[in-house]
């Protein structure tokens, strides 16, 4: 079963596709671009469709997905953590 | 494409229709009372309220008599009768509209009261109706079909499913020679370049560009904070988008891999050929729906993630979701399932033709699951304050 999916394997990004995910749980994805299937575990309760981080990230830094930048993190992320509002805001507005 | 014909309303100006409304156009707010009452008195017409067309000017004008006029110019529209509050803008609907050949009439309430416009316009409408009703579908070439395109409720599984199958069906239809729309221009932010590299020459880009730095301008003068829970929603953020670069991106799968930008619209206006058109548009889903019907699109796509529910009462909107909790728990709403995707039972390919069938099926027509439910979201894009 697919438990997160990534857009290309250059993301920073992995979205969770099943419902009911927990802090702990290691996840199968699957890296649509590049066909291959990964594993990582999550280190919070992750809602379907929300993200998790699949690097480290330190604060400041850009969020790639699609291969593109997505925004900018506020604050340091683990690999596994919930990425979210709270952490990553837009470049933009 | 599968499908080479439909079964279409014929118009008088040779466009085709995959629904054969009468309605009843009010020019303004203060003439909604008056259609409501004829679509009460005469079974089978639709009265299309809405809150504007008093004191408007310049632009702004032009944009509300664009939008009503092509509301009435619509294939799926078979005849109309328009009422206004006193008879020059009136006239002026009714001659926008009577220029595709179709029945249209106008009434106006100054000097005759409501009682007596609803009785008048009742009798014509009724005429309309039993002439309207006497139509046959015919055969249509799959090409002569306009295909709009918007999404709403936007989650991330818009961006891995829903939205990558109309980019899938779009990219066989633009290469069947169909007509097609895209916009939301402030939804592109963050994607704008991707956009810009499809447009079939380096002008349309630059007036692609033009468009998408005009809308960004107007937000970035007007804005208090970042857009959060504007734009991206609230109900994007539940779904777990986080920025309008990211919502972007997964907005933009829409136009699938193959289709090229062959020209760019502003609100409301009809395109001049086939191909992929981009219009000037705002994000929210009524307007944008509402100025498609406009242009003249017959059949909408709309992908939804966390499940927006609108329609439109000309434009039949096609509900399209991968998102297996929103099909799960909002599943009267959604009528083309693409949830597969995300656990690989289905691939886009697979997933674009059933989008396919299930448009040839509302072109024939089948209902929606919009129209069933009697979603008829018609809402005016207003630039700014009446004068």
């Amino acid at each position: 079963m697919i438990q997160f999916i990534v857009h290309d394997e250059a993301d920073s990004v992995g979205v969770v596709v099943v419902e009911g995910v927990k802090a702990g749980q290691e996840l199968t994805g699957w890296v649509m671009d590049q066909d291959k299937t990964i594993k990582t575990k999550v280190l919070n309760d992750i809602p379907i469709g929300h993200k998790f981080a699949l690097v480290s990230l330190k604060n400041d830094d850009t969020v790639i997905k699609y291969g593109v930048d997505i925004g900018r993190t506020v604050s340091m992320i683990k690999v596994g953590e919930h990425l979210h509002v709270h952490n990553v805001k837009t470049k933009r507005w | 494409m599968k499908a080479e014909k439909f079964l279409g309303y014929r118009r008088e100006n040779g466009r085709v229709g995959i629904r054969n409304h009468v309605i009843i156009l009010p020019v303004d707010d203060l003439s909604n009372a008056a259609c409501e009452a004829v679509a009460n008195n005469i079974k089978g017409t639709m009265a299309i309220p809405h809150p504007y067309g008093r004191l408007q000017f310049g632009a702004d004008l032009e944009l509300h008599f664009r939008t009503i006029i092509g509301t009435g110019c619509n294939p799926n529209v078979a005849a109309v009768v328009v009422i206004g509050i006193e008879p020059g803008w009136t006239k002026r609907v009714v001659d926008g509209i009577a220029k595709t050949g179709k029945p249209v009439c106008g009434f106006s309430i100054e000097l005759n009261g409501d009682i007596k416009t609803i009785a008048d316009a009742s009798r014509s409408a009724k005429e309309y109706v039993h002439w309207a009703s006497e139509l046959q579908r015919v055969d249509c070439p799959m090409e002569e079909l306009w295909v709009s395109t918007k999404c709403g409720e936007s989650d991330t599984t818009s961006g891995l499913g829903a939205n990558p199958t109309v980019g899938n069906a779009f990219d066989k239809l633009y290469q069947n020679g169909n007509t097609l729309v895209f916009g939301e221009t402030t939804e592109i932010t963050g994607g704008e370049h991707l956009v810009r590299d499809r447009c079939r020459t380096p002008e349309i880009g630059r007036k692609f560009m033009e468009t998408w730095s005009s809308y960004n301008d107007f937000i970035m003068a007007n804005k208090t904070d970042d857009l959060s829970d504007s734009q991206p929603t609230k109900g994007n953020i539940i779904g777990g988008l986080t920025t309008i670069e990211e919502k972007a991106l997964g907005n933009i799968q829409k136009i699938g891999k193959k289709c090229q930008v062959d020209g760019v619209l502003e609100p409301a206006e009809m395109p001049t050929g086939k191909g992929l058109w981009f219009m000037d548009s705002s994000s929210a889903a009524a307007e944008m729906v509402t100025l498609c019907a406009a242009a003249g699109f017959v059949a909408h796509f709309f992908p939804t993630g966390q499940g927006n529910i609108i329609g439109n009462p000309i434009l039949p909107v096609i509900k399209i979701s991968a998102n297996p909790r929103t099909v799960r728990t909002m599943s009267e709403h959604i009528d083309v399932d693409v949830s597969g995707i995300l656990q690989r039972e289905l691939n886009l390919d697979q997933a674009g033709d059933k989008l396919l069938e299930s448009m040839l099926r509302t072109c024939n027509g089948r209902l929606t699951a919009a129209e069933v439910l009697g979603h008829r979201e018609f809402v005016l894009t207003k630039l700014y304050r009446s004068a």
